[in-house]
């Protein structure tokens, strides 16, 4: 009970223990599954960047802060070494890195240390109102992929069918969203696909068997559960995001039909980023954040002209 | 001879830059009977060069029936022109197979009071030769059938079809005297939705030479999808289908993406036995993996550089080989160069070349596999091969010193784990197995030792205390 609260204080918690037991199954049961090397290589590209850009998030934070004399929070600066990595969210991070050890593969270790490396700067560099407008571990495979050739690729066809992994992402997974309050959007782009899979099988007259295996996949699983849902590159309202999710799904199979694009699903979301800023501009609705039960809020923001980010506390 | 290790792994470096280009589209097997012969399309063997959208496909099959009866039905893309038709020599594709195949690797134990070892090599090679086809044509526009194309290309007569319904195509194709199996409707119209145009080949019998083989055909031909039809094959299926792909880039390895590939299980010690029945083995030891993988995944047997191979189930194929297989590169960019001769005693081949070949082995019906194979070439040029080893004891005075005493111990507990590694890759009963190896003379009593003795604890091999 006591482990369940320590691992349920932050959602995190459960997409870490999700994610490390997919990496673990994809280690085992695929000849040409994750790899603990390119794990450790993504995690240090990650981190990496995560650090300089937490050093870099917080220099600008004093700067601002000595420069209007204000004293909104003590100076982080002014607790030293410390100070400067306030708010280091390793946990971010190595959810990044696990995600592209399953998805991504290479003949190379230097292209998941680089896909850590381009998914973090991302996270901190891209940014619209002080929220990140790619999904980093996406957009770090993309950009990996398509500056690699073949050299880089996503193997969506090596999870196999077996329904136990697909209990088991889902399981996991909805226990993590439940608490990080993205059910709809996975639920919503898992239909949206669906639904095209489905219409486009009808058209061409093709049995019900073949959009059912195509739905039977690792990837697409992992793909619904632990990237579209990513909150903090998501919409901020249910609709919004449920157009976001249709729109991705849409997107992902139209480039799957047309141009035969085998990780298709990463190449749509990283495509329809801009959707969210817009989305949010439309339908506006309160930011999430990362929160832990203590109600500190983690992320460090990128201070946007003149406001100061009041982080909103979603769960008391 | 020595088994000569090139530093295996992926040493090569990153040959292309392209941005991931996605793939080609082409046939896959469907042999019709025009009378009622048994057609099971045992083994189908497709050759697939592949380089950016660039493919050259070659289609050959096992059929050993008559060349009248014989139809194959591919769908494809585009219209071919007649240039990008070509019939291609049978032994090229055997090469290839005998070159991937699974192989054997024979060592002897020398005396243990010595010590060299020895090693000779066999190759088990895929069910061969090529295939054959039969087919007619006729007007029939008013079944909405066009012939879009027809070509003469040696001993075969080939049509290009295109058609408004399914229904109106394999009227037709029956009308023309083929028995196109019953639910065949759904696939051929599944396939004319996607705009696809099929490729018909039958034999001509007054250009046909009579032989017993049927040469392989083969369609160069442009398609950013790279994918292989092999619905059509499951619709006339008597049981399962069985495929051989081998895929050939500069890239590296392929693999299907929307199926899960595997290893075939390799390098493991196997009983004497195994030897003299090695195509049992094959088969027994596929169908068990298969089964264990719930009949739903593709096997890898052979990914290597196509440069060299260690140890060599047949030589690597030769430069002009490759460019009549396909691989178009060859020449391109100053490749070209004088054909060199094929040295004796293998290994590393002719001359470099810049071609990586995967083989893939699939067993498939309707059921297993709903949907096409898609497939994506890596950078991954690992290589890797099916590799099974047989140790061939030391015969002898086992009391002669004292090394040859532990060495047939030692063997007894050797042939207790090459009997369960057999019976673990291939579902054969481990007794029937311990059996066999007693009646070739494998066994404790052989060598003289009454019972495989407990092993001594390393503390009493220290001082000899035990």
């Amino acid at each position: 009970m006591r482990l369940f609260k320590a691992v349920n204080r932050d959602a995190r918690h459960w997409q870490i223990l999700a994610l490390s037991g997919l990496f673990w199954m994809s280690l085992t049961t695929s000849d040409f599954g994750a790899r603990p090397l390119a794990l450790v290589a993504a995690i240090a590209g990650a981190m990496f960047a995560q650090a300089a850009g937490t050093v870099w998030a917080n220099a600008r934070k004093e700067r601002r802060q000595s420069g209007s004399g204000s004293h909104w929070r003590a100076s982080n600066i002014g607790a030293g070494f410390v100070g400067w990595f306030a708010g280091f969210q390793w946990k971010s991070a190595l959810i990044t890195s696990l995600s592209l050890s399953i998805l991504l593969r290479a003949n190379s270790l230097w292209f998941w240390l680089a896909a850590g490396l381009i998914a973090i700067s991302a996270k901190f560099l891209i940014r619209y109102r002080g929220k990140h407008l790619f999904n980093p571990a996406c957009i770090g495979i993309v950009v990996v992929s398509l500056i690699a050739g073949n050299a880089a690729w996503v193997s969506p066809g090596q999870w196999g069918q077996a329904p136990i992994f697909a209990a088991f992402a889902i399981g996991f997974a909805a226990l993590v969203l439940s608490s990080a309050k993205r059910l709809d959007i996975a639920l919503g782009f898992l239909a949206g696909f669906a639904a095209m899979l489905f219409g486009r099988a009808l058209y061409l007259g093709d049995p019900m068997t073949i959009p059912m295996h195509q739905l039977q996949s690792g990837a697409l699983l992992v793909f619904a559960f632990f990237m579209v849902t990513d909150p903090r590159s998501t919409p901020d309202s249910r609709i919004a995001r449920l157009v976001f999710a249709f729109a991705v799904a849409a997107f992902a199979a139209w480039l799957g039909w047309e141009y035969h694009i085998r990780g298709a699903m990463l190449y749509a979301l990283a495509g329809l980023a801009l959707l969210t800023p817009i989305l949010d501009h439309l339908l506006p609705a309160k930011r999430f954040e990362w929160t832990s039960t203590k109600g500190k809020t983690n992320e460090p923001e990128t201070p946007r002209g003149g406001v100061r980010p009041r982080p909103y506390i979603i769960r008391a | 001879m020595n088994l000569k290790h090139l530093a295996g792994a992926c040493a090569l470096g990153l040959t292309s830059f392209a941005l991931s280009a996605p793939m080609a589209s082409a046939f896959c097997g469907f042999y019709v009977a025009k009378a009622d012969t048994d057609l099971f399309n045992d083994a189908s063997k497709v050759v697939l060069v592949r380089d950016d959208d660039r493919t050259v496909i070659t289609m050959a099959s096992d059929y050993r029936g008559e060349a009248s009866e014989f139809a194959m039905v591919v769908p494809v893309v585009d219209i071919p022109e007649r240039e990008q038709i070509n019939v291609a020599n049978p032994a090229l594709v055997d090469h290839l197979d005998e070159y991937t195949a699974p192989r054997l690797v024979e060592y002897y134990d020398e005396n243990p009071c010595e010590r060299i070892m020895y090693e000779s090599r066999m190759a088990m090679s895929a069910p061969p030769e090529p295939m054959a086809m039969e087919m007619a044509m006729e007007e029939a526009e008013d079944l909405g059938v066009t012939i879009e194309a027809e070509y003469e290309v040696g001993e075969y007569d080939i049509l290009i079809l295109s058609a408004e319904e399914s229904d109106g195509l394999i009227t037709w194709l029956n009308q023309e005297g083929y028995r196109i199996p019953d639910g065949a409707e759904d696939v051929v119209g599944a396939y004319l939705n996607r705009g696809m145009k099929f490729f018909v080949a039958k034999v001509n019998l007054e250009r046909h030479d009579g032989s017993a083989m049927l040469r392989p055909i083969q369609v160069a031909y442009e398609d950013e999808d790279f994918m292989l039809p092999i619905r059509l094959g499951t619709v006339n299926a008597e049981g399962k289908q069985e495929l051989f792909v081998f895929a050939i880039t500069r890239q590296g390895r392929v693999e299907t993406t929307n199926y899960k590939t595997v290893k075939l299980p390799s390098d493991m010690d196997v009983p004497i036995f195994v030897k003299d029945e090695f195509g049992e083995f094959y088969k027994a030891m596929f169908a068990h993996q298969t089964e264990k993988e719930n009949g739903k995944a593709v096997f890898m047997e052979y990914a290597w550089d196509m440069s060299w191979c260690d140890p060599c189930a047949a030589n690597p194929l030769s430069r002009s080989e490759l460019r009549e297989l396909g691989v178009m590169w060859l020449d391109e960019g100053g490749q070209g160069g004088p054909e060199p001769m094929p040295r004796n005693g293998f290994r590393p081949g002719p001359q470099p070349v810049d071609a990586f070949v995967t083989r893939l082995h699939v067993r498939y019906d309707g059921k297993s596999f709903p949907e096409d194979l898609n497939f994506q070439v890596t950078g991954d040029r690992e290589n890797y091969q099916g590799r099974y080893v047989l140790r061939h004891p030391w015969r002898g005075d086992y009391g002669q010193c004292e090394e040859a005493g532990i060495y047939a111990e030692n063997l007894v507990s050797r042939w207790d784990e090459e009997a369960s590694s057999l019976a673990k890759l291939t579902g054969w009963e481990l007794d029937e197995i311990k059996q066999k190896m007693a009646d070739g003379g494998f066994s404790a009593s052989a060598v003289g030792v009454s019972e495989p003795k407990p092993k001594r604890k390393w503390w009493q091999r220290l001082w000899g205390n035990g």
